[in-house]
């Protein structure tokens, strides 16, 4: 068992050393690339824990009907803007959020649902369009908003059709199982 | 970020009610949350790394030789990739997208770019197949990838 755990941090032991070797090869491009990890791993810290507390709250606290009620099977429009507002609402960069889509996952959420969620996460972020407002300003961040959000309800749907029954199931199941 | 102390603020609101209610249970979900986040942090970390080393190679200027305004549908195509492939924290990209922009960059580029930086994740999408199964997490992105170049032509066309 604690073999196991640490076999699983070689790949990133791996990407440490090359970090390591570029500062050596490369000292201007190393300081640049330890500065950005560094920055990212500071906004890992920041971000991450909140998410990580309420994911566990929600696992223990929500029980399955009432996620199954409203962004289940049967949730209609409801579950739609339901995961749009979450995962506008959400914080942190989208490998945040597919822990989330997990315990959606065993939650009974519908699968449309969790793929607009994740669309909504990785795009519509409410604070992520505010910072794009100021930056780009309203005709580029507005525009964007206005494609986007049709757009991911439209890819989550595609995408569920272009995938048979047993996938999704399976896909769940599979989360299920990594509850233990 | 105002947003990350909202973040805090409900996490902490809720975990101190879940703790008025039920010791056991607010313990069960903070042992979920360490497992849930223990069990992803080795590719987290994975993807800190590789995206600090390449980032150390796009700088602004790379980028901009590959999609300035004139650089037509290849610079579209080449922002689209730039963006699938790197991982930029949101308050630092769009200050990114501005500086590009205002070094030459044609909007459409600019919008293929941040629609696949945010979108597309080609770092990531080790996680993303744990999570989502391969074909999922391929056509996912793939979709994504497509959809940026419709979001591209309209901010080219809103914008300029």
């Amino acid at each position: 068992m604690k073999k196991t755990r640490l076999v699983r941090y070689i790949f990133p032991l791996a990407a440490a050393l090359a970090l390591g070797a570029l500062l050596l090869i490369d000292p201007p491009a190393g300081r640049k690339a330890a500065q950005v990890t560094l920055f990212s791993f500071k906004e890992m810290l920041l971000v991450i824990p909140p998410i990580f507390v309420l994911l566990g709250l929600l696992d223990v606290w929500v029980p399955r009907e009432k996620m199954v009620r409203f962004m289940g099977d049967k949730s209609g429009l409801l579950g739609i803007l339901l995961a749009l507002f979450i995962g506008s609402a959400a914080a942190g960069p989208l490998y945040g959020a597919f822990p989330v889509a997990a315990v959606f996952m065993r939650k009974g959420v519908k699968f449309t649902n969790l793929l607009v969620f994740l669309g909504a996460w990785s795009t519509t972020k409410i604070p992520m369009f505010l910072f794009e407002l100021s930056a780009l300003g309203a005709g580029f961040a507005l525009t964007r908003l206005l494609v986007n959000i049709p757009g991911i309800i439209g890819m989550a749907y595609i995408l569920r059709l272009s995938l048979r029954e047993e996938e999704v199931n399976e896909l769940y199941a599979r989360a299920a199982a990594e509850e233990r | 970020m105002i947003f990350t102390y909202v973040f805090y603020g409900a996490a902490g609101l809720l975990l101190v009610l879940s703790l008025l209610k039920d010791r056991k249970k607010t313990k069960a979900a903070l042992l979920k949350a360490w497992k849930a986040f223990e069990n992803i942090l080795p590719q987290f970390l994975a993807i800190l790394f590789i995206a600090g080393i390449l980032l150390a190679f796009l700088t602004p200027d790379t980028i901009s030789r590959f999609i300035g305004r004139e650089s037509g549908w290849w610079g579209v195509v080449g922002a689209a990739l730039v963006g699938s492939v790197t991982l930029i924290p949101g308050f630092l990209a769009f200050p990114l997208a501005a500086l590009l922009l205002k070094n030459g960059a044609g909007a459409t580029q600019i919008g293929a770019f941040v629609s696949t930086l945010m979108m597309v994740g080609v770092i990531t999408l080790p996680v993303e197949i744990k999570y989502l199964g391969r074909k999922v997490a391929l056509l996912r992105n793939l979709l994504a990838f497509a959809f940026s170049f419709l979001v591209a032509l309209v901010i080219g066309w809103v914008v300029s």
